[in-house]
């Protein structure tokens, strides 16, 4: 029989990486707040790559630290190899990725998530949830009622989840676990805009059944950097992973029994992410292509199971076994997991402002896959500003926004929210237009100043930021007064880095202004060189070298941020916009963007159409006075 | 807010016609462009709602039209701001001259509507009539669209397109090579990645030389004739323009004034302006006329450089050679009616087209005509290739090559290639402008297109 349990401020649904972010940054900022998950076991799960980070996904994972969240803090301390991608290709590009030790970091995360005051977590499937009197309620299978002021959904793939594996298919979570299906029901009866997406996840197999003589070997790197700002543990490689390839047998095996894909048969209605394609998928849209990477990743220290990056199918599986047999160093493997698809409910997310609450739902938010992305760190970036803003509603506290100059966060938000998504959506580097600025190295100074404000970066640590912050400035200082004279010295350095000889002195600066030259080779002449932190020096030399770039993204940002200061009203009434084209009045109708710069980033929305919007405003405004 | 200008009466033929400029440096811009006759007072000393009579005249100060300037001081204007309408004779044309010498004293080009806008932002008019201003404005814009949508099936839509897809593709290159460095991506090589960079440099300044083209063909090319006294400027100026209009004579130096006309040859217009002769003379007047006419050399998108062939070279000759040796110009062997004391394959070791004339018996006119659209490049014009025709365009299409430009110089440096992309989408986002699409999102559409990438 139903009963009342507990009132809380806050309950998030999911404790994946979302709701994980999205739970401890509200308990951290004060609020009563409770997390439910279907199973405790599996806290902060990776159902697909055991790994963080990646490319513009590790600019994620730092941001999320610089703010204040936990998932560098647990990546660091569950990591068991570390790279840095993109090395050579300029710092804007730099993207750490580390394979992780899966369980090791589900049980660090369960135990950040038990012992922190004002949360509480909880084992419990939320089958019902609606809002009566100003305030959530949510039903549990043992038939519990909570309630709550504020919801965060971060449901994930659980979500009326199911599971496809050649013709065979049956509702399910992730894992084997179970799915949130009456919770999906609950969620379409209240009125939200629903899609199902899917996604996949490839075959786990032992690694003792391996022939690795037949692989390339893939090392850490030597020289390692921790994803927190402020590391809390030595990290240091513990494995190596490897490669293989398809070939044409693979191909032919999967050519000849497409017809046994769920997919190609036209079973899966949802929408998969096309950075992720099944190696079916590959195979029949590159068919010029002669073989396909794949990448040997263990799964952590005391497991044999190993991770086949590249081979996510939803075949048959007798097939998935002919194909993986196929390939050289895997002709034995002895699967442990079949490979599947997974299809699941999610949100239309032009459903939700910018500050991840619903337009339609007072103190609903929505957070990670349940939002249309997909990625442990996208959802986890997510997680955090729904967790800050749901905190921030309770406190009475204006919303944070972050922009699309001052982080990936803010980008994959803003790129949610204004332009939706038709398929998973995955971070990338060449979806920010400040990239240059939007580094990796340099999260802290854009983004630790937030955390500070908000009150999830403590004192301590800021003081820590606020020197460093110094050491930059002066360090910057430094090399522009100081002068290097002529030298055999210098010019050997210089022509043997196949650039131009001094002719005569020049200061310090000039030089690091060389694509050639950096702090390194010019150590044996600047011989009055303060000890500093690496970061201090890595920072002053990016900003001069790519000062002028810098500079014009800077003067972009600028311009920007003028649009987005102008505000404008939820309650606009874009219908009755005299001079608005139909369009443009539907588009801004649904979407509501909170200014006048997001409004001019809908597709469809015209330089025309913003030019009346302003008018409109500044008519608003006068009515107002 | 900026100044703003634009011709705001109907473009029709006939009547007058009015540009109005808005904005506080109205006033400062129109006395850059306005000579008043019935006033000795400046503009920026007139009254509100006060007129004054005069001429305009081009940034190079050249005499376009009659006018009659009206002040309108702030708050009490149609803007609200400060305003000058400058009523003229009208022609599309000259009001278009007119408005271009306003750009260059400073104003930029008003949007769809603006004035109004203005007007409603500072409150000069009310609610009601905001609303008729916000269809205005709505209209305009299909308007345009209407218009853009033409552009879109012509031929510069066409070439442009072409030249983005390549920058597109070699975006998206680099961003899956980047993104996904895992995937067996290859690395673009310099070679191609240059390669791909100059050729659209390349049909960058094509396109853009079309501009030039199409403007020698519409409102002419500034053209100088240059050479040292009495080797028959005037009267070559005289054989192209066929009729008396530079006064020839055998004494030295009177030529003074520079006298400007313009004709056609072939396709092209040609803006000429004789010049006294570059001999350095002790004489002031005939100073003042050679400075001038070294200004226009200077400045001039062709140069006829006169010689005569009846006399040795001398100095003065040699130092025209050398001070047109990165010019366009066309060297003319004349007075072939005298007999010769010298070659013309002498000139025709400079590099340059050499034209034999005889200015005097009218005879290598035809050849003339020839080597100028040979060096215009107006001889196959053809106006149904691509061609930029509007400001507009050649300002995207600058920024974008000057994007282009900055990516291949960040190529050479070696700086990273995150940069050179940066630069790339800046080019890119350029050339989106024309077509009212987003770079980001077109990239990422080609990675997914082109590349097998993820896990």
């Amino acid at each position: 029989m139903e009963y009342f349990a507990k009132h809380y401020d806050i309950a998030v649904i999911g404790a994946g990486h979302a709701g994980i972010e999205a739970s401890l940054a509200a308990a951290r900022l004060g609020c009563r707040t409770a997390v439910f998950t279907i199973n405790l076991d599996w806290v902060g799960n990776m159902p697909c790559n055991p790994s963080i980070g990646g490319t513009s996904k590790g600019h994620l994972v730092r941001e999320i630290d610089a703010l204040g969240g936990e998932m560098g803090l647990a990546a660091d301390a569950t990591l068991i190899q570390s790279r840095m991608l993109n090395l050579g290709k300029g710092p804007a590009v730099h993207s750490l990725r580390a394979q992780i030790d899966r369980k090791d970091y589900s049980r660090y995360m369960k135990h950040v998530l038990e012992t922190q005051d004002n949360l509480e977590i909880m084992q419990a499937e939320i089958i019902d949830l609606y809002r009566r009197e100003d305030k959530w309620f949510l039903k549990t299978k043992l038939e519990a009622l909570y309630s709550a002021d504020c919801v965060i959904l971060a449901t994930g793939t659980f979500l009326s989840g199911r599971i496809y594996v050649g013709d065979v298919s049956y509702e399910s979570g992730p894992d084997g676990m179970f799915p949130a299906k009456e919770l999906g029901t609950a969620i379409r009866k209240l009125g939200v805009p629903i899609r199902r997406f899917k996604t996949g996840t490839p075959s786990r197999v032992n690694r003792r059944s391996l022939d690795f003589s037949k692989m390339e070997e893939q090392k850490g790197d030597e020289h390692l950097v921790n994803f927190s700002f402020t590391p809390q543990t030595e990290i240091t490689n513990k494995i190596s992973c490897h490669i293989v390839y398809t070939n044409e047998t693979t191909k032919q095996i999967i050519l000849d029994n497409l017809d046994r894909s769920p997919m190609y048969a036209g079973k899966i209605e949802g929408k998969g992410p096309r950075y992720c394609p099944s190696i079916e998928d590959k195979i029949v849209r590159f068919s010029e292509k002669e073989r396909h990477q794949i990448f040997i990743e263990p799964c952590g220290l005391d497991t044999e199971e190993i991770y086949l990056q590249g081979l996510s199918s939803s075949l048959p599986e007798d097939v998935q076994a002919d194909f993986i047999h196929s390939i050289e160093g895997l002709e034995h493997a002895q699967v442990m997991r079949t490979a599947y698809a997974i299809e699941y409910d999610c949100v239309d997310p032009l459903a939700l402002k910018a500050s991840l609450e619903f337009l339609d739902y007072e103190g609903l938010f929505g957070a990670g896959q349940f939002n249309g992305s997909s990625g442990y760190e996208e959802a986890a970036a997510q997680g955090l500003v729904a967790g800050i803003n749901a905190a921030h509603k309770i406190l009475g506290k204006e919303p944070l926004v972050l922009d699309r100059a001052s982080s990936y966060i803010g980008t994959l938000i803003d790129d949610l929210v204004t332009k939706g998504c038709t398929d998973p959506y995955r971070m990338m580097t060449s979806r920010s237009e400040y990239r240059l600025i939007l580094r990796q190295d340099n999260a802290d100074m854009r983004l630790t100043p937030i955390g500070y404000q908000i009150g999830l970066i403590g004192e301590a640590r800021y003081n820590a930021f606020l020197e460093k912050q110094a050491q930059i400035a002066a360090e910057r200082k430094r090399v522009e007064k100081t002068s290097i004279p002529l030298s055999d010295e210098i010019n050997a350095i210089l022509v043997s880095h196949e650039t131009s000889p001094l002719k005569k002195g020049c200061k310090l600066v000039e030089l690091l202004k060389r694509p050639t030259i950096g702090y390194a080779e010019l150590s044996p002449v600047d011989t009055d060189r303060p000890a500093l932190p690496a970061e201090v020096f890595e920072q002053v030399e990016i900003a001069i070298k790519y000062e002028g770039y810098i500079k014009r993204q800077e003067a972009q940002i600028k311009e920007m941020r003028r649009l987005e200061k102008k505000v404008i009203p939820e309650t606009a009434d874009y219908e009755a916009i005299t001079g608005l084209r139909l369009e443009a009045a539907e588009k801004l109708a649904k979407i509501r963007p909170q200014n006048v710069g997001q409004a001019s980033r809908i597709s469809g929305v015209t330089p025309a159409d913003i030019s009346v919007l302003l008018i409109w405003l500044a008519k608003s405004g006068e009515e107002n006075d | 807010m900026k100044t703003i200008a634009a011709i705001s009466t109907a473009p029709a033929v006939g009547g007058i016609g009015v540009i109005r400029i808005s904005g506080e440096e109205a006033i400062a811009v129109a006395q850059k462009v306005f000579r008043a006759v019935s006033t000795t007072k400046s503009l920026a000393q007139m009254q509100g709602y006060t007129a004054a009579y005069g001429f305009v005249q081009s940034a190079g100060g050249q005499k376009l039209d009659e006018c009659v300037a009206l002040v309108f001081r702030a708050p009490h204007s149609y803007t609200g701001e400060d305003v000058v309408e400058l009523s003229c004779h009208g022609g599309l044309f000259l009001l278009k001259k007119v408005l271009e010498a306003v750009f260059a004293a400073g104003a930029i080009p008003a949007e769809a509507g603006e004035f109004t806008k203005r007007a409603f932002l500072n409150k000069k008019i009310d609610l009601t009539e905001a609303e008729a201003v916000a269809s205005i404005i709505a209209a305009q814009s299909e308007a345009s669209a209407a218009a853009a949508l033409s552009a879109k099936e012509g031929a510069l839509f066409q070439k442009i397109s072409e030249i983005n897809e390549s920058l597109v593709s070699l975006s998206a290159h680099l961003a899956a090579w980047t993104d996904y460095p895992e995937d067996d991506i290859e690395a673009l090589a310099q070679e191609e990645l240059e390669a791909v960079l100059r050729s659209a440099i390349e049909e960058c300044e094509a396109l853009l030389a079309t501009f030039e083209v199409s403007q020698i063909v519409s409102e002419g090319v500034d053209t100088a004739i240059l050479g040292r006294t009495n080797v028959g400027k005037s009267s070559l100026m005289n054989l192209i323009c066929g009729e008396q209009k530079s006064i020839v004579t055998d004494i030295e130096g009177t030529t003074r004034d520079v006298v400007e006309t313009s004709v056609r040859m072939g396709n092209a217009v040609l803006k000429l302006a004789d010049t006294a002769g570059l001999r350095e003379s002790e004489d002031t007047i005939e100073q003042i006329g050679i400075s001038l006419s070294k200004k226009k050399a200077e400045s001039a998108g062709l140069i006829l450089a006169v010689f005569d062939c009846s006399k040795s070279l001398g100095e003065e000759d040699f130092a025209l050679l050398q001070a047109i040796k990165n010019k366009r110009a066309i060297l003319i062997y004349n007075k072939t009616d005298l007999s010769a004391v010298w070659e013309p394959d002498f000139l025709a070791d400079y590099g340059k087209p050499v034209v034999t004339v005889s200015a005097k018996s009218r005879a290598g006119y035809e050849a003339l005509v020839n080597a100028v659209e040979e060096a215009l490049g107006t001889k196959d014009f053809n106006p149904y290739a691509p061609l930029l025709a509007t400001e507009r365009q050649k300002q995207c299409l600058g920024t974008a090559l000057s994007c282009l430009r900055e990516a291949l110089a960040a190529l050479h440096s070696g700086l990273t290639l995150d940069a050179v992309n940066v630069s790339l989408d800046a080019a890119i986002s350029a050339f989106l402008e024309l077509t009212g699409e987003r770079a980001t999102e077109k990239i990422t559409q080609e990675i997914f297109k082109h590349f097998c990438v993820g896990k």
